[in-house]
């Protein structure tokens, strides 16, 4: 008779298989990673350029410069542009992050010869036209309009501010920001970072012989930087935030949207990955406690998480939720009791390995694909660290004791310093 | 190409199992041929909330989540008008634990009342978060009923109403257990670095205990053709105005519903897309616009939906989508255009095959149509459509007694 009370024996993951790139330079120093695995004809290849700011409020420029690579050169135009996309079946994507600006092609193989060009046509002579620029400003203050009606998107924002001030990863674009955005300005940060010594390429999928030639004659050979890079050397980082409450009311709310948090450590610190494993604990799965009291015990809200975001020149801890008005205070009460308990009251040995096995079930579980390999690396590389980082991150995974735990928690999480803000209402209905 | 063996349970349960070797993951997807579809009509939103139910633990396992986490896996589920489907990813070696969960909620759950409390307000915040707290949110609240008479899509997978969940009672989650988690009311799907033959041993020794059940034979009510166009407009405290045209169209396993798809992609997929290009660039009328299908097993919508820019008037916004969809009624589209969209087609399909879970849902979805094969079969069903199948497609849907047409006004001081 099967006893079904019994769950069956357990299989230690202790270890996972990374791939390691191949790494090329380029005769004129572009950088290259490739990696070569899959069944399947096709390649994602990733141009990613440093974001090269001389201004720290000038985020929207940058965005938009990334958002308007694919609307037009000086041989192709917007529709020409996109038909040659589109008829191939490929995606094309311009990516602006707070640290870099990519563009991705996922393509396959077949269909390179054509895209190609295409692509080196962008990156080198993007000319930005008037009409696409004004197309793009009108469409965009209408996307911002409805954004600023959900009260999730309006608490990140005022999160983001209060915690990293008036540099590029505080700065959140007002509706009439976008029509300051000057052809000319876009034209100046285009030549100055979208060239080779400011460009990492990587390459995942079937990378074939071809595939690498291919590259080299259209990214190696005749791209070379128009002017020396330049940026801003330093990062002027604000200080601490002072664990301020900030509300925004919405008398008409049915939910308020909730987030708060801190600035944190890099993924470079080596306190790092002992932080995600007390992230995981707190709100980092499923399971996490914050879930399991705010949601599975109490039932306030649909979803409630936290994460630990490491960024070129910083790195900041959040919890988000959205909750019902009548719960708001409720919520943010409970979110405290949980942040002292970590604090204050070693995790037990039960919770703590389920939270370790998660984690490394979640990461041979995130190797779905060569393109999560690549994924793997960027995390690492643009960190300027090693692969054998995740050798480091599974020790601590693995060991990291309950003391430990709690002097991380004592370091790095005082619910009293965290900035919290409510888009909402905190009252009550 | 996804290939894969197939076998039936005793009790009824069809088990399908792909192998991948490349990934030293598995994934276990369980599909329950039951959605908001087999509602009763003053009891909505009630597949979803019982999908929510059958996390609250199960007859001999209090906790679903903890066990599975704790040998590395993850889960989620989601519920549709057609089916709740239910799926789990966990190293591959660990793979007998979702076995183990997955067939104890099968075998019977732990009604738990705390449980039914919880989740009833975890659902309603859910209901709140997505379609009352936030500008157009309520749209398909609103579409659904517009445009289905008798159909039991007339109603979104939340529920017609907050009360309805409100409402909810142990007895109806008894009865709705019974009557639809049965193993012949079951697809489950096993895909990963797994061996058939011991996934068959597995699914024997967790699964095949479970007493067949039966299958319920599902009677639901045909919509009738639409006779006249329906018309909602809504002021509403939103940014922008807003415009959706639906259209009813032909059921999935309709012949013509690739058809059907092909046009969404003409119109909307993609920066070359008909809508796109006229629309919002040549002729600066929209801010944003977009065409696509409900791919409902049953009757489908037709999607048109848009945002009109600040300056354009409503009804003019209206007629240049029109223009557009009689366009595709008269002229016959160019070789080169059908070639186009095919070929996102394939490279789509291509870049699906790298997705475990992705398979092994499709896989699954498939064998709900009929004939889990077929999905080897979808790209040439795209590629045989002519530009003859689009115009007479298009002459079918886009007639206005045949659209239900659903207007925000933004109100002024919003």
């Amino acid at each position: 008779m099967l006893d079904r009370t019994l769950p069956p024996p357990y299989h230690p993951i202790t270890s996972f298989e990374l791939i390691n790139p191949r790494h090329l330079t380029f005769a004129n120093g572009l950088e290259v990673f490739l990696f070569d695995a899959g069944e399947q004809d096709v390649v994602r290849i990733e141009w990613i350029f440093d974001n090269a700011f001389i201004r720290e409020d000038q985020a929207l420029l940058h965005t938009c410069a990334c958002e308007l690579l694919l609307e037009g050169t000086t041989a192709h135009d917007s529709r020409q542009i996109a038909e040659l996309v589109d008829f191939h079946g490929a995606f094309l994507v311009p990516e602006f992050g707070y640290d870099q600006s990519s563009l991705t092609l996922f393509s396959l193989n077949k269909h390179l010869p054509q895209l190609l060009p295409l692509v080196k046509d962008l990156l080198t002579d993007s000319v930005f036209p008037e009409k696409e620029l004004a197309t793009y400003v009108r469409n965009n203050k209408q996307k911002l309009q409805v954004s600023l009606k959900k009260n999730s998107f309006v608490a990140r924002r005022l999160f983001n501010k209060a915690v990293f001030g008036a540099t590029r990863y505080g700065f959140v674009p007002e509706v009439s920001d976008y029509d300051r955005i000057a052809r000319d300005a876009l034209m100046a940060l285009f030549r100055r970072q979208y060239i080779p010594s400011n460009c990492t390429l990587i390459v995942s999928g079937r990378v074939t012989d071809d595939v690498v030639v291919a590259l080299e004659r259209g990214f190696g050979e005749d791209w070379s930087d128009s002017r020396p890079p330049t940026a801003l050397p330093g990062f002027p980082m604000p200080g601490p935030s002072e664990g301020q409450l900030m509300v925004d009311e919405r008398p008409d709310a049915l939910q308020s949207a909730i987030r708060l948090g801190c600035r944190s450590i890099r993924r470079s610190h080596p306190d790092f990955p002992g932080l995600q494993v007390l992230n995981t604990l707190l709100g980092g799965y499923f399971g996490s406690r914050l879930m399991a009291n705010i949601r599975e015990d109490k039932g306030y809200t649909y979803s409630i998480g936290s994460g630990l975001v490491s960024l070129k020149h910083g790195a900041f801890f959040t919890i988000g939720s959205e909750v019902g008005t009548a719960v708001t205070a409720a919520t943010l009460a409970e979110i405290e009791k949980e942040v002292h308990m970590l604090r204050t009251t070693a995790v037990n040995e039960a919770e703590l390995t389920l939270v370790r096995n998660y984690m490394m079930g979640s990461m041979l579980g995130s190797l779905e694909n060569v393109f999560s390999h690549a994924d793997k690396f960027k995390n690492t590389y643009f960190s300027g660290l090693g692969l054998d980082y995740y050798d480091y991150y599974t020790q601590v995974v693995n060991t990291i004791t309950p003391d430990e735990l709690l002097r991380l928690a004592n370091t790095y999480l005082d619910y009293d310093k965290m900035v919290k803000v409510v888009v909402g209402k905190i009252t009550g209905s | 190409m996804v290939t894969f063996s197939r076998f039936t349970l005793a009790n009824g349960l069809r088990v399908l199992v792909h192998e991948d070797t490349a990934t030293p993951m598995a994934a276990v997807n369980l599909l329950y041929d039951v959605g908001a579809r087999d509602e009763h009509p003053d009891r909505t939103g009630f597949a979803h909330l019982f999908e929510h139910l059958m996390f609250g633990g199960s007859v001999n396992i209090p906790n679903f989540d903890a066990p599975l986490q704790a040998v590395g896996g993850q889960n989620n589920a989601f519920t549709s008008n057609d089916l709740t489907n239910y799926y789990i990813t966990l190293p591959a070696a660990n793979i007998e634990t979702a076995f183990w969960l997955e067939s104890d909620r099968m075998s019977g759950l732990a009604f738990s009342e705390k449980s039914l409390d919880v989740q009833r307000n975890v659902v309603v915040e859910e209901f709140k978060q997505r379609y009352l707290n936030q500008p157009y949110g309520d749209a398909w609240l609103r579409l659904r009923p517009l445009a289905y008479n008798v159909h039991p899509y007339r109603w979104a997978t939340i529920g017609k109403d907050p009360t309805h969940i409100e409402q909810a009672q142990m007895a109806d989650v008894k009865a709705f257990f019974e009557r639809y988690y049965t193993p012949g009311n079951a697809i489950l799907v096993v895909a990963g670095n797994v061996e058939t033959e011991a996934v068959k041993q597995l699914a024997e020794k967790w699964f095949g205990p479970i007493p067949c059940r039966g299958k319920h034979a599902r009677r639901l009510p045909a919509e009738p053709e639409q006779q006249e166009a329906n018309r909602e407009v809504v002021h509403a405290d939103v940014p922008l105005h807003h415009i959706y045209l639906a259209f009813k169209g032909p059921a999935r396993l309709d012949e013509d519903y690739h058809a059907m798809d092909l046009i969404s992609d003409l119109l909307a997929r993609g920066s070359s897309s008909r809508l796109y290009r006229r629309l919002v660039k040549d002729h600066e009328l929209f801010s944003e616009i977009n065409a696509y299908q409900t791919g409902n097993l049953d009757t489908n919508l037709f999607i048109v939906e848009g945002k009109p820019l600040p300056d354009v008037n409503v009804a003019s916004a209206e007629s240049a989508i029109w223009a557009e969809l009689d366009r595709l009624k008269s002229d016959l589209a160019e070789s080169y255009e059908l070639e186009k969209v095919k070929n996102r087609i394939e490279s789509t399909m291509v870049f699906a095959e790298m997705a475990l879970l992705e398979k092994a849902m499709n896989l699954a979805y498939f064998e709900l149509l009929g004939d889990a094969e077929q999905l080897n079969g979808e790209v040439a069903r795209y590629l045989r459509v002519s530009a003859s199948d689009i115009q007479r497609q298009a002459q079918r849907l886009f007639r206005k007694e045949n659209s239900s047409t659903l207007i925000y006004l933004a109100n002024p001081y919003a």
